[in-house]
């Protein structure tokens, strides 16, 4: 889901949050199935404090090390985000139900069966 | 579009421990993990000036890279380390 809505997103302008506390703005290149992210003309939001990026114009980011990406209001519908998750959270609750029902349900036949041979 | 655009060139890679190493990309994975030839890690202090460790040919695990960034040589070329002065980087936090 989130993929889609970041894919939604390519050439905007982003500030990404790492979880090591630096932050970076650029446009959104790319995006990838791990939310991996492709920065283009980035710019460090404090240069004075994190100078390692000085001679970088791209980046790569992993998806693992982004704690937020930060984007104006209005690239977002946030009702329709809210909506679409929740429905995703719903069919995944019951394709895990019907997959856990179905494995209960394998387990009781067989255990039935075996039980036959015994009378004799 | 993935790290293919920055093989072959000179990348910054920023580490979950919050290391700096600089190298050539030669090769990477789905995993991320990457080859870097001819690496130097670059060591930020806030009271002393950058020193810079050569470290030769290297293999990154994937789970332990951050950040790659693509250099830009005519930057790096006039950028004067000694008078480069900083707080080393935060190691990630999960």
């Amino acid at each position: 889901l989130f993929y889609s809505f970041f894919k939604t997103l390519v050439g905007k302008d982003v500030v990404v949050e790492l979880k090591n506390d630096l932050s970076i703005c650029g446009t959104l290149q790319s995006v990838d199935q791990y939310l991996n992210i492709n920065l283009n003309d980035i710019s460090v939001t404090d240069p004075n404090k994190y100078p390692h990026m000085m001679s970088m114009k791209n980046c790569f980011i992993r998806g693992s090390v982004v704690r937020y990406v930060q984007l104006p209001a209005d690239e977002c519908d946030t009702v329709e985000l809210q909506n679409a998750a929740r429905k995703e959270a719903m069919q995944s609750k019951s394709v895990a139900a019907t997959a856990s029902a179905a494995a209960a349900g394998g387990g009781g036949g067989g255990g039935g069966t075996g039980g036959h041979g015994g009378a004799h | 579009t993935l790290l293919e655009t920055m093989i072959k060139q000179q990348v910054s890679v920023i580490t979950a421990d919050g290391r700096v190493i600089i190298g050539i990309l030669r090769g990477f994975d789905n995993a991320i993990n990457l080859i870097l030839e001819d690496s130097v890690e670059r060591v930020f202090s806030a009271n002393s000036p950058v020193e810079a460790v050569p470290l030769g040919l290297y293999v990154i695990r994937g789970d332990n890279v951050s950040l790659v960034g693509e250099l830009d040589p005519e930057v790096e070329r006039r950028m004067d380390l000694s008078r480069l002065q900083a707080d080393p980087l935060r190691p990630v936090v999960t």
